[in-house]
């Protein structure tokens, strides 16, 4: 591996990290598509520092967007407050047209810089170690050592209000009522993501930057209920998203953000599917066991509640589950030989009859159904 | 350029007429679907659909090597179904929540575009079904044939939205009436998010993946400011959109490398800002004037009574008082303000050295005004 | 009683969210021509029992007849009444237009409501004394005049059987006198009504049947016969004790 490669990987773990942190807390709150309307507006905030600095290296760039990000923030607050429109509404009018704004800024005044829109959207990883900074007296990638900052002070942030984070993010009322300002949280969680988003989106473009901080984080919301777990599963899976990704685009010469994004794509896909409490086949597994349980119990139920009553010679006959249940003759037969296996009924010239046992069942679980 | 030359130039100039055009149709088409996204709060949808399209293009091209926009728009069709179903299951299928979903779902289509795009641009043929294209639209490319695909395509999703309007406004408002009215609510909705797709794809060409989420919202998100109807709402959204449509075309032929898409959307956006201002009834405009207005009479009234209180303690009821001592009385805001309205009203008239008094008429006022408030007090 | 036509026969119903249990096994027999209150505590599967005889949902067995046929058979003879609060009120339409949504089901495809259904709709809204109303957008509405235009959309329908969810939640006094009425005409006129309720103590003077339910069936039947303290503390589970029913 030459040093460009691992550099190149190096940049791509710590953007994943850096974006993983705060999408964590995107997701919990149901706010995955403001990192969209973020990553995109912080353009015009660059564009503004630029037109206003004339210096595409001034660190005043990086206010100004996050500067944008927080604005495009309160801007669809102040949208959705007003109740003219609905929230998801506000979030699709203000970004489009922050975003129109500066790609207009662009081509009438910022022509020929190299702040070209495509490389704005898309990134251009191959390039980042080019690109170097001269740091403790050694020349390290500027890449490297931006992302490697932010995702420090998104770290210290997360460290630093993880009590308040978790409980905003849970019980918004409880935390305002102990006096934690949800809105102080918010915004600050809000600024996080503005800054990620001006980092990240250098090297691999503001779309990619959604698939940064939400799909990780949303395959570790499948994998774990613990919140401390849920920050190291994304922050690892989006590691692993961004070296695999570069290793198929080193590949197969292609796109490396591309790639990244399509590695974190697979990666959600198999937790989707795989994840052993929440994933689909596990569920779907646990469907099928509990369907031949519940039947059962539904069953004794049934018998519980005609037993005794004149209708019960119709009912509670084996032939009639079809009627009554509604269940396919195959299907009635198995529950019943796996409720008679059980000691939970009995059959009798095709007539069922609960055992003590079976009558138990049916009793405890009509007494705790609440 | 005068405007007269522009609008002319919408005449006289083939290109600017068949991109305008172009646009036109687009504007109506995403107008009307839009409004439904926006009233089914599905406003991010189209934005999750229009990036989602790409790798559809892009697989579709590498297929059949045909840039054809017949051929593309099938591609970003089927990508989009694809997205949406993916969607509806991860978020009916799992605890995550539907926003989560959007944005995996936006940005890795996206991404996987990315990628397969990267293996079309090592041939050079492939430059014009570009990234750039898709990416910020380019309308000025439009040909008349493009333009005939958008319009039959859109032609025939209005022509659906039509036949099955009372279903759509029903699957909108309350779909679970409809289902006990034995209509095949999950069918209806499917293919009212089917015709999105179409709005979408339709789109992609003119203003690109980034713009064709406004267009989805911005114009229904304006046109339900100014009616209550949902019939009026959708035509004015169509409006709307082809308004800001034609407007964006025109002015990115202007030149200066304006392009289409982010101007169209500046259009639309503009649209938006001023009716959510100035729209008769929502407006927040007439809202904070009827606020003022409120307060203003309000204050006025207090200074009524103030006046009238004060020459109680007179055996003149209309004995004049100072401005000043009225302004103790009544607080800050201004009292001279609501003096001179209750001049105008007959109620009050000034005298010499800053001092007013109440009118007959005003005492009567004041004292009508006062004398349910003292019965209250009694009870 | 001499033996009644059964307006809605529901056998075996259970219904599972996830494979948990939210109703048990429940039978219910409705005569034609009673007002019937469904009761029971919150989380005892009232508006679940309503939308799985409606098949909004699908349970996991049991079957609903309505008039002797499967309830797929007789959809055009039921009548429903959502809750309010399950749409959304900015929704740009008025109240006429809202009515005339009653008639969907009927008109068919393609077909726009037409100069009679829009004379129906008036009508409907009169008998809710909403006649003034109709021109009125729906979010301008109070919560009353909300649940009045529920009733009416559901009086268009022109049912046999009513299911109406929770009719009298967060009403004003003047529209829980109006519903009270249209109860007693509909049931005057033969027709049949299943209501979630929750509040005990108007059971009997607006009701002259009850269902008591906790996710399995505890008792149904006249209320005089079934809206006992014994039936009552078994379904809240002996929280009735600030229940001072007339006994």
């Amino acid at each position: 591996m030459s040093s460009a490669q691992i550099e190149i990987q190096l940049i791509g773990i710590v953007v994943a990290a850096a974006c993983a942190l705060p999408g964590v807390f995107l997701v919990l709150r149901g706010m995955a598509m403001m990192s969209d309307a973020i990553s995109h507006t912080v353009l015009l905030g660059i564009v503004l520092g630029f037109l206003a600095t004339g210096d595409l290296e001034s660190p005043w760039l990086i206010f100004g967007a996050a500067a944008m990000g927080l604005i495009t923030v309160s801007l669809t607050e102040l949208l959705n407050r007003t109740k003219l429109v609905k929230h998801d509404a506000a979030i699709g009018l203000v970004f489009p047209a922050l975003f129109s704004i500066a790609v207009i800024l662009i081509s009438r005044f910022a022509r020929g810089v190299h702040l070209d829109t495509d490389a704005v959207l898309l990134g251009e990883l191959a390039f980042a170690p080019f690109d170097r900074l001269m740091l403790f007296g050694t020349l390290l990638p500027r890449s490297l050592v931006v992302m490697g900052a932010i995702a420090l002070v998104n770290l210290i942030f997360i460290l630093a209000f993880y009590k308040e984070l978790k409980l905003a993010t849970f019980d918004a009322g409880l935390a305002a009522a102990l006096g934690f300002s949800p809105a102080l949280i918010h915004y600050g969680l809000m600024g996080l993501v503005s800054i990620t988003a001006v980092g990240a989106f250098d090297a691999v473009g503001s779309i990619l930057v959604v698939a940064f901080m939400v799909a990780p984080a949303a395959a570790a919301y499948l994998l774990t209920d613990k919140l401390e777990r849920m920050l190291l599963y994304a922050v690892g899976l989006g590691a692993l998203g961004a070296v695999g990704g570069y290793w198929m685009a080193h590949l197969m010469d292609a796109n490396i953000a591309g790639s990244m994004a399509t590695i974190i794509g697979v990666l959600f896909a198999l937790c989707l599917l795989f994840a052993p409490q929440r994933g689909l086949l596990a569920s779907a597994a646990r469907r099928a066991r509990q369907r031949w349980e519940f039947a059962q119990t539904m069953l004794t139920i049934h018998l519980l509640h005609h037993e005794g009553t004149p209708e019960a010679e119709v009912e509670n006959r084996l032939d009639h589950l079809h009627d009554h249940l509604r269940w396919e003759p195959a299907f009635a037969r198995g529950v019943v030989q796996r409720a008679d296996e059980r000691g939970l009924v009995r059959l009798e010239n095709g007539s069922l009859h609960l055992t003590d046992a079976g009558r138990g069942l049916a009793t405890t679980m009509l007494a705790d159904k609440r | 350029m005068t405007l007269l030359e522009l609008l002319s130039s919408l005449l006289t100039d083939h290109t600017i007429r068949t991109v305008a055009s172009g646009t036109a149709i687009l504007g109506v088409v995403s107008g009307v679907l839009g409004s439904f996204a926006v009233l089914r709060k599905q406003s991010l949808l189209g934005d999750a659909l229009s990036h989602a399209a790409l790798p559809g293009v892009a697989i579709a091209y590498m297929l059949t090597g045909s840039k054809s926009p017949a051929v593309l728009m099938l591609g970003a069709g089927i990508a989009g179904v694809l997205a949406i179903l993916v969607l509806l299951n991860v978020t009916s299928r799992t605890r995550l929540k539907e926003d989560s979903v959007l944005g995996i779902v936006l940005s890795v289509f996206f991404g996987f575009g990315l990628l397969l795009l990267t293996f079309l641009q090592r041939n050079p043929d492939a430059r014009q079904a570009g990234l750039n294209t898709f990416l910020f639209g380019q309308a000025a490319t439009l040909l008349t044939r493009d333009v005939q695909t958008m319009a039959v395509f859109g032609g025939l999703a209005l022509l659906l939205v039509l036949v099955f309007w009372k279903e759509f406004k029903l699957l909108s408002f309350d779909r679970e009436f409809g289902a006990s009215l034995g209509l095949p609510m999950r069918g209806i909705d499917i293919l009212l998010t089917t015709l999105l797709v179409v709005a979408v794809v339709i789109g992609l060409q003119a203003v690109g993946v980034v713009l064709m989420s406004a267009m989805l919202v911005a114009p229904g998100a304006a046109a339900r400011q100014w009616t209550d109807n949902l019939g009026r709402m959708t035509l004015l959204s169509a409006l709307f959109g082809a308004l800001a449509g034609v407007a964006g075309a025109l002015v990115s032929s202007l030149g200066s490398g304006l392009s289409t898409g982010p101007v169209i959307v500046l259009c639309i956006s503009l649209i938006v800002l001023v009716s959510l201002l100035f729209a008769p009834n929502r407006g927040l405009v007439w809202n904070w004037l009827r606020q003022w207005r409120n307060r203003s009479r309000l204050r006025t009234e207090a200074v009524l009574e103030n006046i009238y209180l004060m020459s109680s303690q007179h055996a003149d009821p209309t004995h004049p008082h100072a401005v000043t001592a009225l302004e103790a009385v009544s607080g800050a805001g201004n009292v001279r303000r609501s003096l001179e309205e209750l001049q105008r009203r007959g109620l009050a008239v000034p005298h010499s050295d800053k001092k007013w008094s109440l009118t007959a008429e005003g005492v009567r006022s004041a004292q009508a005004r006062l004398q349910p408030a003292k019965d209250a007090d009694h009870e | 009683m001499d033996k009644q036509t059964l307006a809605v026969q529901v056998a075996d119903l259970t219904v599972a969210y996830q494979e948990k249990p939210v109703l048990w096994d429940v039978d219910l027999d409705v005569p034609q021509g009673v007002l019937m209150a469904i009761v029971g505590p919150n989380g005892a599967g009232k508006t679940t029992m309503l939308k799985a005889i409606l098949g909004l949902l699908t349970p996991a067995a049991g079957h609903v007849s309505i008039f002797d046929k499967p309830y797929q058979e007789q959809r055009s003879l039921v009548g429903y009444v959502p809750q309010r609060g399950s749409v959304d009120w900015d929704f740009p339409t008025s109240v006429l237009d809202v009515v005339m949504m009653g008639n969907y089901g009927k008109l068919g495809w393609v077909r726009r409501p037409g100069a009679a259904d829009r004379r129906a709709a008036e009508l409907a809204l009169e008998k809710v004394g909403m006649a003034d109303y109709a021109g009125r957008q729906i979010s301008q509405l109070s919560g009353g005049q909300q649940q009045r235009t529920f009733l009416a959309r559901a009086l268009m329908q022109d049912a046999q059987v009513y299911f109406m969810d929770e009719p009298f939640q967060g009403v004003d006094a003047t529209t829980e006198r109006a519903i009270v009425d249209i109860l007693k005409d509909l049931r005057a006129d033969g027709k049949t009504v299943l209501a979630v309720h929750h509040d005990l103590q108007t059971v009997s003077e607006y009701f002259d049947w009850v269902m008591l339910l906790n996710v399995r069936r505890i008792a149904s039947g006249p209320v005089d016969e079934v809206f006992t303290d014994e039936n009552l503390r078994t379904a809240y589970g002996g929280r009735v004790g600030f229940l001072n029913k007339k006994p």
